[in-house]
C-alpha cells in the first residue's frame, strides 16, 4: 500500500496514459485481463468526463485494503463547474456535450463501488472501486 | 511544429472491399481525419464493402463506439456495408456490461468470414437489383 499515481488530465491523449496508467498497477496487483478491460474502460470515461466538462482535473490511483480484500481506488478530481443532478448525470442518454450520454452510469456498471460529489461551481470527484476476486 | 501526420490509419483495398485496422489510440482530430479519409477512399475506389478491424484496440469506450458508429452509418449513407471485426473477449463483455450499443454494426470473428459476409450482403443486393 502508499503507492499513489497521479495522473495530470487536461487534453484528449492524458486519457490514453490514464488508462494505460491505471491498467498496469490492476495487472500488477493481480486482476485479470476482463476486469483489467472493465477497470481500463471506466477510467476513460472518467477521464473524458473531465476533459470534456471541466477542461483539467488529475486522475488518481492507489490500493487500498478492505479487511483481508485488495481492490483498486480510482479518484477523479476536477475543478470544473461541477454537476447539479447527480442522478441525472448518471441516467442513460444524458449528455450535456453530445456525446454518447451512457459515459458515467456505464463506469458505473463496470466498477464494484461507484461514488460521485459535486455541486454547481464546486468541481466534482467521482471515487471508483473495485475489489480483487479472491 | 507541425502534428502527428505519421497519425495516420492505413486504409487497403481488396477487390471490391476496403480494410482497415486501428492500431493507434483515437482522439477526436484522428478521428475526424479517419471517417474523412475512408469516406473519400469509398468514393473513390467505389467499394462495396468496408472491414474495420480493432483487434489492436485494448479499450472501447462510449468515445470510441460512437466513431465506429458514426463511420458504419457514414460509409452506409454510400451505400457500402460495413464489418467490424477483431473484437475480443474482455471488450465484448465490457461492451454489453457497460451498455454500450454498437447501433447494429455486422460483426465477424475475423477477417475471412468478415469477406465471406460482405460477398453475401453485396451478391444479395445485386440479386435483388437485377
Amino acid at each position: 500500500m502508499g503507492d499513489e499515481k497521479v495522473v495530470q488530465v487536461k487534453s484528449e491523449y492524458d486519457i490514453v496514459v490514464a488508462r494505460s496508467v491505471v491498467r498496469a498497477i490492476a495487472k500488477d496487483m493481480g486482476f485479470g485481463l476482463v476486469d483489467q478491460t472493465r477497470i481500463a474502460t471506466a477510467v476513460s470515461e472518467l477521464a473524458r468526463n473531465i476533459v470534456m466538462h471541466a477542461g483539467e482535473g488529475v486522475i488518481l490511483v492507489r490500493e487500498i485494503l478492505k479487511g483481508e480484500t485488495w481492490g483498486i481506488e480510482i479518484l477523479a478530481i476536477d475543478n470544473g463547474p461541477g454537476i447539479s443532478d447527480i442522478k441525472l448525470a448518471l441516467s442513460d442518454g444524458y449528455s450535456t456535450k453530445g456525446s454518447l450520454g451512457v459515459g458515467l452510469g456505464g463506469a458505473k456498471r463496470l466498477m464494484d463501488e461507484f461514488e460521485m460529489e459535486s455541486a454547481p461551481g464546486q468541481g466534482t470527484t467521482i471515487r471508483v472501486r473495485k475489489w480483487l476476486p479472491k | 511544429m507541425k502534428e502527428i501526420d505519421y497519425e495516420q490509419i492505413p486504409i487497403l483495398k481488396i477487390g471490391d472491399f476496403l480494410v482497415t485496422s486501428i492500431q493507434i489510440p483515437l482522439h477526436d482530430k484522428l478521428a475526424v481525419k479517419f471517417q474523412q479519409d475512408l469516406l473519400q477512399k469509398i468514393e473513390k475506389t467505389k467499394a462495396k464493402g468496408l472491414i474495420v478491424d480493432i483487434t489492436a484496440i485494448d479499450v472501447v469506450d462510449s468515445f470510441i463506439t460512437r466513431i465506429l458508429v458514426e463511420i458504419a452509418k457514414m460509409a452506409g449513407l454510400m451505400g457500402v456495408k460495413t464489418v467490424l471485426v477483431g473484437l475480443r473477449p474482455e471488450i465484448a463483455i465490457t461492451l454489453v456490461e457497460f451498455g454500450m450499443e454498437l447501433g447494429g454494426i455486422k460483426t465477424a470473428l475475423d477477417l475471412e468470414s468478415a469477406l465471406s459476409l460482405l460477398r453475401r450482403c453485396v451478391d444479395e443486393a445485386d440479386g435483388s437489383d437485377g
